[in-house]
């Protein structure tokens, strides 16, 4: 970083917006072949509206216009889209850098010899246990083998640097050494992020998010390993421990990054799938730039914090009041602490949420599969059909009589 | 490191600049990381790297004083150790 001004300006300068963001994540399908307990976008079934081919390519078009240097796909699965790797080839044809996310369905000895060979494509494995009793009780059963033989293709294709993508849970947190062990083996950079209340998420929240000890135990940890470790600037809430984390300490909702959805929604963050975060849609006119540029939940976004009941905190200019979405999700006030305050005011905001009894807002949209996939192949008994008796016999009684 | 000031430089052709009201943003398609130029007259600098023959001249030209040229040597310094810019053959 070239420092002719401190950092910390440069943070209150990305507080206002940017005319472009840096960079988004865009959902391209919420069909998946997995239903993870703690999904952020409660995905599972595809959505009807899903944009089509050259929608998602007028919108690729409309991010080279502005300058947005990549994008950041997920899903669901994205790389369960038929059209998947050509959008691909386009964006990256078209000066946007691809980083996709993927659980490892399709990753293939051929398709990880294809990815080798771009220089504009990056890819996380998404994997939440670093043993396949950890994983798959979130992930699903045979989720952590699936992600395992993705790594090993794409290390076996000579690709060095993707990324192993593991959301941080009460459950794995005691595995962080062996998740950089499993990143190592492979050639790959490990990439931890926070669990939001987002999606599926509300409903496991209590169950997987770190207890308070964990939290300063990845805390410590992320500290040992400075930029080695990637982040994406998740952890900021943690930086109210002492020195700041690498990376921007700021909620970027809407300032510098933003969600745009399978159906074209967009909202401020990909945590926030909520009708109270959504800016408009792609297919509006003006398209996404508009959205971007003029919609008014963006332009209120971008307005200075105040800081509300955390002012008065000495840590606020650390962690900045935390994650807007694990906020909302948990029935918090917007400028009140995040529920996971490592200064310990979350547990008592959540105290006083729980005896205000007005629910937590829950997700606005829900994709998830209506049962669970089947475990085992349902057994089915397929006979034979009988001929017709004669060539026009159609009735349904024919040969019966 | 000491950054030569003496030698030609470029832009890394895998580099994406965005002009920004503050200066620049910088993006390399490569390491993959990000940057920041934080005014305009380092962006007017950067910028014109490859058509002088010296970072000094480029410097010069985009109106940076000699008192200036050490915070300037120090800011390029920090691109090429990101590969933001890299040595170029004077033509």
């Amino acid at each position: 970083m070239t420092i002719t001004q401190s950092p910390g300006k440069l943070t209150d300068l990305f507080q206002l917006g940017l005319d472009a963001p840096i960079c988004l994540t865009w959902e391209l399908t919420y069909a998946c072949n997995l239903s993870c307990v703690h999904c952020l976008s409660s995905s599972g079934r595809r959505d009807p509206r899903e944009l089509t081919t050259r929608e998602c390519m007028d919108v690729v078009d409309t991010l080279e216009r502005m300058q947005v240097f990549y994008v950041n796909i997920g899903g669901g699965e994205p790389t369960v889209r038929p059209d998947f790797w050509e959008l691909v080839d386009y964006a990256t044809a078209h000066h946007v850098g691809v980083k996709f996310s993927t659980n490892g369905v399709k990753i293939t000895a051929a398709a990880a010899a294809r990815l080798a060979a771009s220089d504009y494509v990056d890819v996380q494995i998404s994997l939440d246990g670093a043993t396949a009793e950890v994983n798959d009780a979130v992930r699903g059963a045979g989720s952590y083998a699936t992600a395992m033989r993705a790594m090993r293709n794409l290390a076996d294709a000579g690709f060095r640097g993707f990324k192993l993508s593991v959301v941080m849970t009460r459950q794995n947190i005691p595995q962080l050494d062996e998740f950089k062990a499993i990143a190592d083996r492979f050639g790959a950079q490990l990439r931890l992020t926070r669990l939001r209340p987002s999606g599926r998420g509300a409903d496991t929240w209590d169950e997987l998010h770190p207890l308070p000890a964990q939290q300063k135990e990845l805390y410590d940890w992320l500290v040992a390993r400075g930029e080695q470790v990637l982040t994406g600037d998740s952890f900021f809430h943690l930086s109210a421990f002492g020195s700041a984390l690498p990376g921007l300490n700021l909620c970027g909702a809407g300032r510098v990054v933003c969600l745009i959805d399978p159906v074209g929604d967009v909202y401020a963050c990909p945590f926030a799938i909520h009708e109270n975060f959504l800016a408009g849609n792609v297919r509006d006119t003006g398209g996404f730039q508009a959205v971007w540029q003029t919609s008014d939940l963006f332009q209120d976004l971008r307005k200075p914090d105040t800081g509300g009941a955390c002012k008065s905190c000495g840590f606020y200019d650390s962690c900045r009041g935390g994650c807007m979405a694990a906020k909302f999700f948990t029935g918090l006030p917007m400028d009140g602490p995040d529920p996971e305050c490592v200064q310990g005011y979350g547990e008592t905001a959540l105290a006083q949420a729980l005896a205000s009894a007005a629910p937590a807002p829950r997700p606005s949209v829900d994709h998830s599969h209506r049962t669970s996939p089947a475990r085992t192949p349902v057994p089915v008994t397929i006979t034979s059909r009988r001929p017709p008796a004669h060539d026009c016999d159609e009735s349904p009684l024919a040969g019966f009589a | 490191m000491a950054f030569d000031l003496d030698h030609a430089w470029q832009v890394d052709p895998r580099v994406s600049m965005r002009p920004e009201p503050f200066g620049a943003l910088l993006y390399h398609f490569g390491t993959r990381r990000l940057s920041f130029l934080k005014n305009q007259r380092v962006l007017a600098v950067v910028r014109s790297l490859a058509d002088h023959p010296s970072a000094r001249s480029a410097c010069t030209a985009a109106g940076v004083t000699e008192a200036e040229l050490p915070a300037y040597a120090q800011a390029l310094s920090a691109l090429a150790e990101s590969h933001m810019i890299a040595e170029r053959i004077p033509a």
